[in-house]
């Protein structure tokens, strides 16, 4: 026992950066994983808050592009609304039923605060939480594309994990022919994210546009994404396909967090799918 | 005394804030962020008891992971290189014992001054860019960064410390 002793005292100094230096690998191991939420995060009061103090200043910088992106935003919508009116004057709606009517995605305005891409996992933050609704495993967009998902929350502030993540697995198909992919990012250009698990039999060219397949709950299907940069075919199978981004992950600002209502119930099914 | 403990604790905040804020967003060539809060560990006073730099080391790396949502990268390479932060100021220096009260690191030659900084930074960046990426097979782009985040670390730091210290004389 007292050799116990002597041996913690005399290297105690080791001891405490052996303990130390576990908790900080500990938490390393932890983020890696896509399942476990983050113990330490900027969703806290104290990060959230000094990030919105500085996304208030800084934000005049982009105001310019921002304004521009919501001028071309709004013209597609006028629009779309204007062509759907042509539709809705040629039909006669006789009766409504509130099973028809029942809305299954939200958006909400949110803004972010915090941008990273530059790292090999990028992680964003909200100045929003769960005193606005918002809750974990909820989308991220903008006009232009998908952003994210959401990963942590706090009563005011969200952290995003980015599609510019090693954990970032999104379900994405070609807008031309329904052949499913996930999307996934090498860390290398921020601009160029990569599609695996695309099946051989699809026709695939320089220049398609690749959208959301809406196979989670999380995305609704058909939000853009990007276009196909290059790609490589060998031994009969797509490799490498490279896409580059419609976002600018270098300047984003104002976002939309997508909440889907029928989430729970779809879940639920594919749950008994596989319980079977 | 407290002098010095009051200058450190500023230090650490200032550390932080700058780290989080501006150098985290700096992005110059596309991707290199300096990490400059290394200098914690160049400027953290040499003591007999050394349990202090490891426990404050800890808690700035902790305080710089939950800004940046980066789990613990930044604490275990900050206190990888604050555990051996002696050794390596040894073997610069080539001596074994320390004046512990008088000792300066601005009264260090200035190219082993230089030499003490690129070793730790080497180090600390390279644990850094391992656990970010976190697979041997990237392990081209892992070096890669490593020399490129550490020039600019190196340059700045150093410059840094030549403007924001005074030699005692």
């Amino acid at each position: 026992m007292q050799q116990l002793f002597y041996f913690i005292r005399k290297f105690r100094y080791f001891l405490l950066f052996l303990l130390l230096e576990i908790i900080a690998l500990t938490l390393t191991i932890q983020n890696h994983s896509y399942q476990q939420s983050k113990f330490i995060n900027s969703a806290n009061f104290i990060s959230g808050g000094i990030y919105n103090k500085v996304s208030s200043i800084t934000d005049f910088f982009n105001l310019k592009s921002e304004n521009k992106r919501l001028s071309e935003e709004n013209n597609h919508l006028k629009n779309w609304i204007e062509k759907n009116k042509q539709i809705t004057v040629n039909k006669i709606v006789t009766s409504i039923d509130s099973n028809n009517y029942s809305q299954k995605y939200q958006y909400i305005s949110t803004k972010i605060i915090n941008n990273n891409y530059s790292k090999r996992n990028n992680f964003l933050s909200l100045n929003k939480g769960t005193k606005q609704n918002l809750k974990i495993d909820l989308g991220v967009v903008n006009s232009k594309g998908i952003i994210g998902v959401i990963k942590n929350i706090s009563a005011n502030y969200a952290t995003v994990l980015s599609i510019l993540n090693s954990n970032s697995k999104i379900n994405v198909r070609l807008k031309k022919s329904f052949h499913f992919g996930t999307l996934v990012w090498n860390g290398k250009n921020y601009n160029v994210v990569q599609i695996t698990d695309i099946p051989r039999q699809a026709v695939i060219k320089v220049g398609d546009t690749i959208i959301t397949g809406g196979k989670s709950a999380i995305f609704p299907e058909g939000i853009k994404v990007g276009v196909v940069k290059n790609f490589k075919f060998e031994n009969n199978q797509y490799k490498e396909i490279n896409v580059s981004l419609f976002n600018d992950m270098s300047a984003l600002s104002y976002v939309q967090v997508i909440i889907n209502y029928q989430k729970n119930e779809q879940k639920k099914i594919e749950q008994n799918n596989f319980d079977e | 005394m407290n002098n010095v403990v009051f200058k450190n604790m500023v230090r650490f905040i200032l550390l932080v804030l700058f780290q989080v804020l501006v150098f985290n967003h700096i992005n110059f060539f596309g991707h290199i962020n300096p990490l400059i809060y290394i200098t914690w560990v160049v400027l953290f006073p040499i003591k007999k008891n050394k349990n202090l730099l490891l426990l404050s080391s800890f808690f700035l790396g902790i305080l710089i992971d939950a800004f940046s949502d980066s789990g613990g990268i930044y604490t275990a390479a900050i206190l990888f290189i604050a555990y051996y932060r002696l050794p390596i100021l040894e073997m610069v220096l080539r001596k074994t014992d320390f004046d512990y009260v008088l000792f300066n690191i601005r009264n260090i030659p200035i190219n082993k001054l230089l030499l003490y900084i690129t070793i730790l930074t080497l180090l600390d960046t390279f644990i850094v860019f391992l656990l970010d990426y976190f697979s041997l097979s990237d392990i081209g782009i892992i070096i890669s960064n490593t020399i490129l985040t550490s020039i600019f670390t190196i340059l700045l730091s150093f410059f840094g410390i030549l403007l924001f210290t005074k030699k005692n004389k």
